[in-house]
């Protein structure tokens, strides 16, 4: 079927409106006057997919590089295939499994930790009657995340390590120091601390955008009832809002092993490969730093299709929950 | 404030209140006062942050000997320059690919709609890894240029998706009437739809300029040349990385290695601290919690 676009830029002339090929006038010609008609949108839209299928596309094919041994100086062309023996190794390699139970710490962690911290910010900032007040707190709170990792890591040297402020308080009451940076066994809860000092704020914005809609004449009821806020909160608020909060709680759980790159690499050296280790840095310092490029590609290809099947399982789910996931394919 | 309250809100009692205000002071002195000692730091001078063993909450004597020595044509102003224009050119090219692509794709029934927008959503399923990506850029032949940090990075679906999702929200009727009018599509685009559309580019523009500045591994992997580090390799190799400023630049005398840390902490941060506050008001127009639940 052809569709003509009306008056399509006056790239047509109109007569061909009128004579519109019949049905059976072949899908090739209705294929190239589509694109004619449609010629400055779709040069619009270039460079864009370009880039998708230059850097996206072009970079997944890279991904041969897991079944090579692959030499930089010879290329992937010139390098040569060992099938699956990347994989062999990488299943008895006791420094990925380290990897793995480092990444799945973490992970779990933040989901403990993290996941809830937004939804209390949250509740707290909608309470606020103030619009300014409100706001000014909004605007602290959102600053964080558009800080660097390093920035963010910086900062908590400077207040928690060694000679940071919260040391130099210390001393001056006379109390003991603390060990914070640097201490393998402070790892997890420092780096969940840092998440949620950098993202919780920026996070709240979904929560408050569905608190928003919670009905005020289910306030007015409850409070008609004789409700105080405690009760209103746990029987009109967070039933109002648990949709929402079990759609990203879904969503988190498919990008479980996400749990950032950039934040660990960083501060992989202060506490050691042993507990700092997760499988991103464990792809770039294999790759980049060990000059394993197949061993590590490998490795990179692992975790990236164990992400896309949680991906797309909690899509599913989220669907079945009756919630528009976020990824619509 | 009690009389803009709902009446059903009713006052909280006394304890309540006292709780949520210590709260709040709380969560705000936790973001504000880390950043708060860094300037203080960056500002005190050498013997003020001596005798206070590092950091300083409030400088009992000035001193911009520490911004001095940085911006006096060394490492780091070398790196502010290098991140200052990728974020400029960075941004303008990523807002130019993302408004047309997200315009197309904003068509209903544009030619090859369908497909075009499974292609580019499918990539946030499974996002490129490391070493492939590596090897695209190396390739290309980008290594040691300064696109290395500008073209794997062109447009970001998450930035797509709001941005084909508001112009879809544009009225079909104003379109139909420019185009009645004899408008082509790139006259609608720029006469019609980018003129409504100033919040969502203004947001998306922060998004992309922010993570342009704030972009630092990129470099480490991609640069063999490190006089093309930008501030964020830099700062990470000075103040996470363990290497001291004294023992590049040599000696220190107007301004403590800590105040010249603070000052590259300080300088990497200030540029976000002051576009903030003009775009912040957008967020609140409901640009982006629209986006977030599509």
């Amino acid at each position: 079927m052809t569709r003509v676009r009306r008056g399509a830029g006056g790239t047509s002339p109109p007569t061909e409106k009128t004579q519109d090929p019949p049905a059976g006038g072949g899908p090739r010609t209705g294929r190239l006057q589509r694109i004619r008609a449609d010629r400055v949108l779709l040069l619009l839209a270039v460079p864009g997919l370009l880039y998708f299928l230059v850097f996206h596309y072009g970079a997944l094919s890279g991904n041969v590089l897991a079944f090579q041994d692959y030499i930089p100086f010879l290329g992937v062309s010139g390098s040569e295939w060992v099938g699956l023996s990347h994989f062999e190794r990488m299943f008895g390699d006791p420094a990925f499994w380290n990897a793995v139970k480092n990444t799945l710490i973490i992970a779990a962690l933040q989901l403990v930790f993290f996941f809830p911290a937004p939804l209390a910010l949250a509740l707290l900032l909608h309470s606020i009657v103030g619009d300014t007040l409100r706001r000014f707190v909004q605007s602290v709170v959102y600053l964080p995340h558009f800080l660097s990792w390093v920035i963010v890591i910086a900062l908590f040297q400077q207040m928690l390590g060694g000679a940071g402020v919260v040391n130099g308080w210390l001393s001056d009451l006379g109390a003991g120091q603390i060990s914070i940076i640097g201490n393998p066994d402070a790892y997890g809860p420092l780096v969940v601390a840092q998440l949620i000092w950098k993202e919780c704020g920026w996070a709240t914005i979904i929560f408050l955008a569905a608190l928003s809609q919670v009905d005020e004449q289910q306030y007015e009821a409850a409070a008609l009832d004789g409700a105080g806020w405690g009760r209103r909160l746990w029987h009109v608020t967070l039933p109002a809002i648990r949709p929402v909060i079990v759609l990203l709680l879904v969503l988190r759980l498919g990008e479980f092993l996400s749990i950032g790159f950039e934040q660990f690499f960083l501060q992989r050296q202060s506490v050691g490969p042993e507990t700092g280790e997760v499988l991103e840095t464990f792809v770039y310092f294999t790759g980049f730093a060990g000059g394993d490029f197949g061993y590590a590609a490998a490795v990179g290809l692992f975790k990236g299709v164990i992400g896309v099947v949680l991906i797309y399982t909690a899509n599913k789910v989220a669907h079945r929950l009756g919630e528009q996931g976020v990824y619509k394919a | 404030m009690s009389a803009s309250a709902p009446a059903w809100m009713g006052r909280p009692g006394p304890a309540v209140r006292a709780a949520k205000a210590v709260a709040l002071t709380v969560v705000v002195a936790l973001v504000i006062f880390p950043l708060w000692t860094v300037l203080a730091t960056s500002l005190a001078s050498p013997q003020n942050v001596i005798e206070n063993g590092g950091w300083v909450i409030w400088p009992e004597e000035f001193s911009f000997g520490a911004y001095a020595e940085i911006l006096q044509g060394g490492i780091i102003t070398r790196a502010l320059l290098v991140s200052a224009g990728i974020t400029l050119v960075g941004t303008a090219l990523s807002l130019t690919c993302t408004i047309g692509l997200a315009y197309t794709l904003s068509r209903p029934q544009v030619y090859g709609g369908k497909p075009m927008l499974l292609l580019v959503l499918f990539t946030f399923l499974f996002p490129p890894g490391m070493v492939p990506l590596f090897l695209v850029v190396q390739s290309a032949g980008l290594v040691d240029q300064y696109a290395a940090l500008i073209l794997p990075f062109l447009v970001n679906v998450f930035n797509l998706v709001v941005m084909r999702g508001f112009f879809q929200s544009i009225p079909q009727e104003l379109l139909d009437a420019a185009r009645m009018d004899g408008a082509g599509e790139l006259a609608i685009l720029r006469k019609v739809v980018l003129p409504l559309s100033k919040a969502v580019i203004a947001v998306i523009g922060l998004f992309y300029a922010v993570a342009y500045w704030n972009r630092f591994f990129e470099a480490i992997i991609y640069f063999n040349d490190q006089t093309k580090w930008p501030i964020g390799t830099v700062l990470r190799q000075y103040v996470t990385g363990g290497a001291s400023l004294a023992e590049t630049s040599g000696e220190l005398a107007t301004a403590s290695p800590q105040s010249v840390q603070m000052a590259v902490v300080m300088l990497a941060t200030l540029p976000i601290v002051c576009v903030y506050p003009f775009l912040q008001r957008y967020f609140a127009k409901g640009v982006l919690t629209g986006a977030l639940k599509a």
